[in-house]
């Protein structure tokens, strides 16, 4: 039952917040706080507790705790979640990150609290329930819904945009393009479906059941797409990536944080989960498209981040180059990579977060997110500067922060299996150097627009800054824990495209 | 009375029900008006009709003439037909009280109609289909123009007549055609000379002219032209009813003569067919996107919907039946949802002289900051009509993929996705709407007392039902799929 709770708590929160409204505006506050650190709690909890050991050689899965029940039984559908320590770490992190989200709109919200609250708690209960679901119709659910308070919250508390782009577009823009690509996944799920049915004669959507599904190469080929393409709207993989900017210029500073910290997640969670195991083979031979999709994204995301006048574009931009990196290491398959990217998806989740929220502050001081205007600010405003750094530090992948250990292991491990792209992709760092020493060099020196000193972060400001930049030092220094936590389910995926037999490489 | 004569009378009790209803409604008028006591006999009759339904479940597939055959298919429609009919009435009460013309007529064009639907369902001959399909729009003529002196009103009334008069002709030199060719109007006869003889021009011909009679009740495209006009002028409960119940009981009929008359197995039907459900809903969406009118917003959607219906149609093997069962079922629980909203923002009706209904999108500027309820209902609305996760439009969404997939009919998947995507745009654009803060523009709202009325309660309970159904979608479907394999 952990797991339900785990799923309705959030949820149950933001009706709870939705309904506080009228006690006050700081009620649905504290409620939201609450809920997300008691759904981290309840995470942790089971860190603690649980044994994250390695699965015997051949195991299906790794699941430290599953929870099933019949619910559509038509179909073969049932509540089927479950967990291991790659949902443990993402729920984690979405517990960490809503619990951000929510201190770091304390004064930027001030109109309808309570229903702000609730379409944020919402976009957490659906996350919390992509990463535990593993019954593909439920997890489609999940993937579809959380779409619905992202929208809203895009659409009813973003900025306008610099250049007369509305949130309402962007809005719509990113529901469109995630909508549309998710039915692609819908197909791509009832082919799967009917092809399991066409040869065992049961209709059934479980994941342990469709995972060595006979079917041809050319379905299972297109059925792989569908998958791909889903997740690859999400990530985002570059020629699909139009949605990104837009949505994370407009959005509210919370909406940002999960966006960039815990939805783009999704999708690289949902091609470890599901598109390499389900699809091995097709993957496999699909791997270089995707690693050189990858490369494009590192590069595109990368020379486009420097360009960009609005902090938030830039930001958004380099979210892409960095996914390059995460798409790179999946596609490579070595076990050493798929580690890589936990970390570096854990990493890029910290300093994004902590990047938006930079720009969420200075946006409430400066009214503005144009970096023209901007310059100087070291002097002005005491603290921030100082946490921009790390954070800018971090971004550029330096030795110390925890995006460099991600780093280095998904380049180190895909090294043996496509050292070329490794090649060419080690080059992409040098442009995260430029565009980060960007972002210190027109924002925080140069010549100041004004004299006049800015309001110094307050306290809730400080420590949240504390905490993001210690676990980004933190894991930058100790990453063990989280490669303990994932090894097992890593191994896991790894051994499903070990099974085709041509992945050789790596470290193994 | 022997006993088939029992069973033919119980199974057809309900359409009795009705018609008495409407005798009796009839009689109470003409002692006294009464506007509520008209409506409350007539949800009587609705609801004693219903029952007489569900207890005649048991009885199986009774003959109850040749021309009338009364099975569990026919009784599902009935069930959709009365839901539709007596929520109409609920809202009908509420709207009509700023009426100060004759209000209680109203309830008797809703009453006929309703049994022109009933029969329609049990349809197994083209006499009964005639029947029941003039049944049905008679009535509708004067329910859609009732509010005489609004011009849209009346607009919408007329228009709808003279184009149906013209469908009408189809229809009947359609059968006429088939009539001419193989000598019999049953159904199954029908199907069974169809199928020896598929070459013949005149049996083609005569199957077409069935075709365009029927899909222009349906609004399919290119027979959709009167649909955003008659949506956009006709009184609130009338349109809901045109919405739901007509067209229901339509489709049900064309499923019917799908399985028996007019199965051709051949490509270039098939493909005919496919091609008119991709250009219904491309054409639907592609319309409903410039739209700045709820109403009309709404008719085209209700196109683009009865496109993604059609697919079921085309493959008509496998899931189909079941398909379009559950399609119709959240269909009709979300078009209730979102009409029964305008119907009851533009509750009380008042004489504008143009079109009485606040249609227009802009009223509904900022409705959620004035009633809340009332905008999550139509949200959830929205959301159905989207075929979001969790309502129950997502399931009728659902199965029509899975119906295409299953078929491997892939150009029809692939169109069902570009239409949904299309559509969320003109969705959400009216979802935002609702939540946006308002100016100070013009606009309608709903009377204080909207929840406590019967329509709220009713528009309440089918957007609680939406959600229910999106969670928890086993019943329906145990049900469906029990009606679609007896």
């Amino acid at each position: 039952m952990t797991l339900v709770w785990l799923i309705l708590i959030p949820f149950i929160g933001g009706l709870l917040c939705w309904q506080a409204e009228r006690f006050g505006d700081q009620a649905p506050r504290w409620i939201a706080l609450g809920t997300m650190l008691l759904e981290l709690l309840m995470v942790l909890g089971l860190w603690v507790s649980s044994d994250f050991s390695l699965p015997a050689e051949g195991a299906v899965g790794a699941w430290t705790l599953e929870w099933q029940a019949d619910w559509i039984p038509r179909f073969g559908i049932q509540v089927h979640l479950a967990i291991d320590g790659l949902s443990l770490l993402m729920i984690a992190l979405t517990g960490l990150l809503g619990a951000m989200a929510v201190i770091c709109s304390w004064k930027e919200i001030v109109l309808r609290v309570g229903f702000f609250h609730l379409n944020l708690l919402w976009i957490l209960g659906g996350v919390v329930g992509v990463f535990l679901a593993i019954d593909l119709f439920l997890f489609f659910l999940f993937w579809e819904m959380m779409l619905v308070p992202m929208y809203f919250l895009i659409a009813l508390w973003g900025h306008s945009g610099s250049q007369g782009s509305s949130r309402i577009g962007a809005a719509t823009k990113f529901f469109i393009y995630t909508q549309a690509s998710g039915l692609l996944m819908l197909i791509a799920i009832l082919g799967l479906v009917f092809a399991h049915h066409a040869a065992t004669g049961d209709y059934t959507f479980a994941y342990a059941d469709l995972l060595n599904t006979p079917m041809s190469e050319t379905t299972a080929w297109w059925l792989m797409l569908g998958f791909f393409v889903a997740f690859a709207v999400k990530l985002p993989v570059v020629p699909l990536h139009g949605w990104l900017p837009d949505a994370h210029a407009q959005a509210p500073t919370a909406g940002s944080v999960d966006l960039a910290g815990i939805l783009l997640k999704t999708a690289a969670y949902g091609m470890l989960r599901f598109a390499l195991p389900l699809f091995p083979e097709a993957s496999q031979t699909f791997a270089p498209v995707a690693m050189t999709l990858g490369l494009i994204g590192i590069f595109y995301g990368a020379i486009l981040a420097c360009g960009q006048h609005d902090l938030k574009r830039l930001i958004a931009y380099t979210s892409i180059s960095h996914m390059g990196f995460v798409l790179i290491g999946i596609y490579a398959g070595t076990e050493l990579a798929l580690q890589g990217v936990v970390a570096l998806m854990v990493a890029h989740a910290f300093s994004a977060a902590g990047l938006f929220i930079l720009s969420g502050q200075l946006y409430e001081r400066l009214h503005t997110r144009d970096m023209r205007l901007m310059g100087g600010l070291w002097g002005r405003i005491r603290g921030l500067p100082g946490f921009a750094l790390v954070f800018v530090a971090a971004s550029l992948g330096l030795p110390g922060t925890a995006n460099f250990v991600g780093e280095f292991m998904v380049m180190f491990g895909a090294f043996g299996v496509a050292p070329w792209i490794v090649v060419i992709a080690s080059a992409g760092l040098i442009l995260a150097a430029v565009y980060s020493l960007f972002i210190m060099q027109r924002v925080y020196y140069g010549p100041p627009a004004d004299e006049t000193p800015l309001a110094d972060l307050d306290r809730r400001e400080t420590i949240l800054l504390f905490g993001i930049v210690a676990l980004v030092v933190f894991f930058g220094v100790y990453p063990q824990p989280l490669l303990d936590t994932s090894a097992g389910a890593m191994q896991v995926v790894q051994q499903s495209v070990q099974q085709v037999g041509a992945m050789t490489g790596g470290t193994q | 009375m022997s006993h088939d004569a029992v069973m033919a009378l119980l199974a057809i009790s309900p359409l009795i029900v009705v018609s008495l209803t409407v005798v009796v409604v009839m009689l109470s008028i003409a002692w006294r008006r009464n506007h509520t006591l008209s409506a409350v006999l007539t949800a009587i009759g609705l609801n004693a009709a219903l029952l007489a339904l569900l207890f005649g479940w048991t009885l199986g597939t009774v003959d109850v003439t040749s021309v009338l055959v009364v099975d569990d298919l026919s009784r599902f429609g009935g069930v959709l037909v009365l839901m539709s009919t007596l929520a109409c009435v609920t809202l009908a009460h509420h709207y009509l009280e700023g009426y100060e013309g004759p209000r209680d007529e109203f309830y008797l064009l809703l009453l006929s109609a309703a049994a022109g639907g009933l029969v329609l369902v049990s349809a197994r001959h083209m006499t009964t289909l005639f029947f029941g399909i003039e049944l049905l729009s008679m009535p509708l003529f004067g329910m859609l123009a009732y509010t005489f002196r609004d011009r849209g009103a009346l607009e919408s009334g007329i228009k709808y007549m003279v184009l149906s008069a013209a469908a009408t002709a189809f229809l009947l030199f359609g059968m006429a055609l088939l009539y001419a060719v193989t000598g019999t109007l049953d159904f199954a006869e029908l199907g069974s000379a169809l199928s020896r003889d598929t070459g013949g021009p005149w049996l083609l011909a005569g199957a077409g002219l069935l075709l365009v009679g029927l899909a222009f009740k349906l609004s399919i495209v290119p027979f959709h032209l009167w649909t955003p006009d008659v949506y956009q002028g006709g009184p609130g409960p009338a349109t809901a009813f045109l919405a739901t119940a007509s067209k229901v009981a339509v489709f049900l009929v064309l499923l019917r003569l799908f399985q028996s008359t007019l199965a051709f197995h051949q490509d270039w039907w098939h493909d005919l067919l496919g091609f008119i459900a991709v250009i219904t809903m491309l054409v639907g969406n592609l319309l409903a996107l410039t739209q700045n009118d709820l109403k009309r917003l709404l008719g085209y959607s209700s196109i683009a919907h009865f496109g993604y219906l059609l697919v079921a149609l085309v493959v008509n093997e496998g899931l189909a039946v079941e398909t379009v069962g559950v399609y119709l079922v959240t269909y009709v629980l979300t078009t209730l949802g979102a009409f029964g909203v305008v119907t009851l923002v533009s509750s009380p009706y008042v004489a504008t002289g143009g079109t009485a209904d606040a249609s227009s999108l802009h009223h509904y500027r900022g409705l959620f900051w004035r009633r809340p309820f009332l905008t999550a209902v139509m949200t959830v609305s929205m959301l159905s009509l989207a075929g979001i996760p969790f309502t129950a439009g997502f399931i009728g969404k659902f199965y029509i993929i899975a119906v295409g997939v299953e078929a491997h009919r892939w150009w029809l998947v692939g169109s069902v996705v570009l239409g949904s995507a299309i559509g969320l745009y003109y969705y959400l654009r009216v979802m935002v709407t609702l939540f946006l803060h308002e100016p100070g523009m013009q606009r309608r709202d709903a009377t204080h007392d909207w929840a406590e009325r019967a329509g709220g309660m009713v528009v309440l309970g089918v957007a609680t039902l939406v959600i229910v159904l999106g969670l928890y979608p086993t019943p329906m479907i145990n049900w469906v799929s029990w009606v679609a394999g007896s």
